[in-house]
């Protein structure tokens, strides 16, 4: 029996994964938040529920399913949303939910004695094993990368996605791209956090940087460490008040954002 | 220099969900040639500057311009998010262009502005800021989608001096959309009166005069004349008149 202070071989791979997330959903997440592209990220994370029922049904590795149903979701949006007969908010709740029901009704039909519901409904980063921990870090790398190279028309699309256009931006192929970076984050995030505060992980550091930050850069990088600080709260919170550690998480993050709202005010610029 | 407009749209049509948007329109713009679009609400007008922009395809007809055109284009709105600190010279610096950003912003009279964010700007001054980003490119069309929108009448005239001068100096062309149908008069070569289809086009003086015009703006504008004043001085940002050489002058 190792003694308190020592911490397990799981809590170590936890805080490595968390870490390693936290560090891409800052800056993607700043931007679901300049695009206000909120409701966008729920769609995607409870749709790849259904990713999760699928890989299992067929026996195929966890990530490419979710991968490939996120991905599909996102690819989707991305056309529909030009030629909306539909409000896009509408829209993104028709396939967001029914993304989530027919991933339960799959669940069930498959009666894996060792599927556990919650446990992607919620996450389990204490489950998080080595193999997942190089996809964060392999995948995680890339996608970072991806998100460097088009940031400054990525940032131009998001301030006027015409404008950017007319100055010979490709904005649909950036668009494309970026929403499928999303997708591969929110498929490896899934894990950890659970599809329904998937999206948190994106916004709330992303939201509490805004008070802090005086550039885009900045709140991208300034996300991140918040995000990092909030799941390292929250894992620490969780082994020692034992209570689930992806929403432990997601309180952390609340809790940085009313902390940055209050200090923020008084940097007022 | 060539003599071939810096861009022409033929006999453009556009249907949207089977709703006939534009019909039939011609419409081109030569290299320092001011072109005014005015039209009722729902007319098509931005429709239209969307197909010249190549941001939408027309159903029917099509779109030429000089190859490699320098298009600046000042859109209607923007909004950007409260969660996105963006400063102007950030703003700016979004596109790149030969001309630098204090020159620029100096250029349209709001070089002080250069650390503001985006979002603590007043009508006025988004107004001149976004001119400013179209003008970094040096332009050879300016495409300035009411210019005016958001401005005090003061405000107004400043802008469409700073305009004038802007061709002027540039020589470029502009096409511009625009419902200020006293003040814009004066300074354009060409207005084009849309309703779906073109309903009559020249010089003001002879379209406001135009049966058709009439019948669209009698209601808007009872007494519709020709606003001519003599440029003769400009105004900076905050009012006051400056005296302005004889050849800057823009009428």
């Amino acid at each position: 029996m190792t003694g308190v202070m020592v911490w397990p071989d799981f809590i170590g791979r936890a805080v490595l994964a968390g870490t390693g997330l936290a560090w891409v959903a800052g800056p993607l997440g700043a931007f679901v938040v300049w695009q206000r592209m909120a409701y966008f990220g729920d769609t995607l994370a409870h749709a790849s529920l259904l990713g999760i029922t699928l890989s299992l049904a067929f026996e195929v590795h966890l990530s490419v399913g979710v991968v490939g149903v996120a991905l599909t979701i996102a690819i989707l949006l991305v056309y529909w949303q030009r030629q909306a007969t539909l409000a896009s908010d509408t829209l993104l709740g028709i396939l967001s939910h029914t993304g989530l029901a027919l991933g339960l009704i799959t669940l069930s039909l498959i009666r894996k004695p060792s599927t556990d519901v919650l446990g992607y409904l919620y996450g389990d980063v204490l489950a998080v094993s080595n193999e997942d921990i190089l996809w964060i870090y392999g995948g995680g790398s890339v996608a970072l990368l991806l998100l460097l190279l088009i940031w400054r028309p990525l940032l131009s699309l998001t301030v006027h996605a015409d404008l950017a256009a007319v100055e010979g931006v490709p904005v649909h192929r950036i668009r494309l791209l970026y929403v499928a970076i999303l997708a591969f984050l929110v498929a490896i995030a899934v894990k950890i956090v659970g599809v329904l505060l998937v999206t948190s992980m994106l916004i709330i550091p992303a939201a509490a940087a805004r008070r802090i930050a005086q550039a885009p850069g900045q709140l991208a990088v300034m996300a991140s460490l918040l995000g990092m600080l909030a799941v390292w709260g929250g894992l620490i919170f969780s082994y020692y008040w034992d209570v689930p550690t992806g929403p432990a998480m997601v309180c952390g993050m609340a809790l940085l954002f009313v902390l940055t709202t209050l200090l923020g005010k008084k940097v007022k610029y | 220099m060539s003599q071939s407009p810096l861009i022409q749209g033929t006999q453009l049509s556009l249907c949207l969900r089977d709703k006939l948007i534009l019909s039939q329109v011609d419409i081109k713009v030569a290299k320092g040639e001011i072109v005014t679009l005015v039209g009722p609400n729902g007319a098509g007008k931005s429709c239209l500057i969307k197909l010249l922009l190549r941001l939408m395809l027309p159903t029917k007809g099509k779109v030429s311009s000089w190859p490699k055109l320098k298009i600046g284009y000042m859109p209607q709105k923007l909004q950007i998010d409260a969660t996105l600190p963006l400063s102007v010279a950030h703003f700016l610096n979004l596109t790149s262009g030969p001309i630098s950003v204090p020159m620029a912003l100096a250029e349209v009279g709001v070089a002080s502005l250069a650390n503001r964010a985006m979002q603590a700007l007043s009508g006025g001054e988004l107004q001149r800021v976004l001119l400013a980003r179209a003008l970094r490119r040096a332009p050879d069309l300016l495409v300035l989608d009411e210019p005016a929108q958001g401005v005090d009448l003061m405000g107004q005239n400043e802008l469409y001096d700073l305009i004038a001068r802007i061709r002027a100096k540039q020589a470029c062309g502009i096409l511009m959309v625009s419902h200020d149908l006293n003040l814009v008069m004066a300074g354009t070569d060409t207005v084009v009166c849309l309703n779906q289809h073109v309903c009559c086009s020249g010089h003001p003086e002879t379209v406001v005069h135009h049966p058709q015009f009439k019948a669209l703006f009698h209601h808007a504008v009872p007494n519709l004349a020709v606003y001519k004043h003599e440029h003769d001085h400009s105004h900076s940002v905050t009012g006051p008149p400056i005296q302005l050489d004889k050849d800057e002058t823009a009428t």
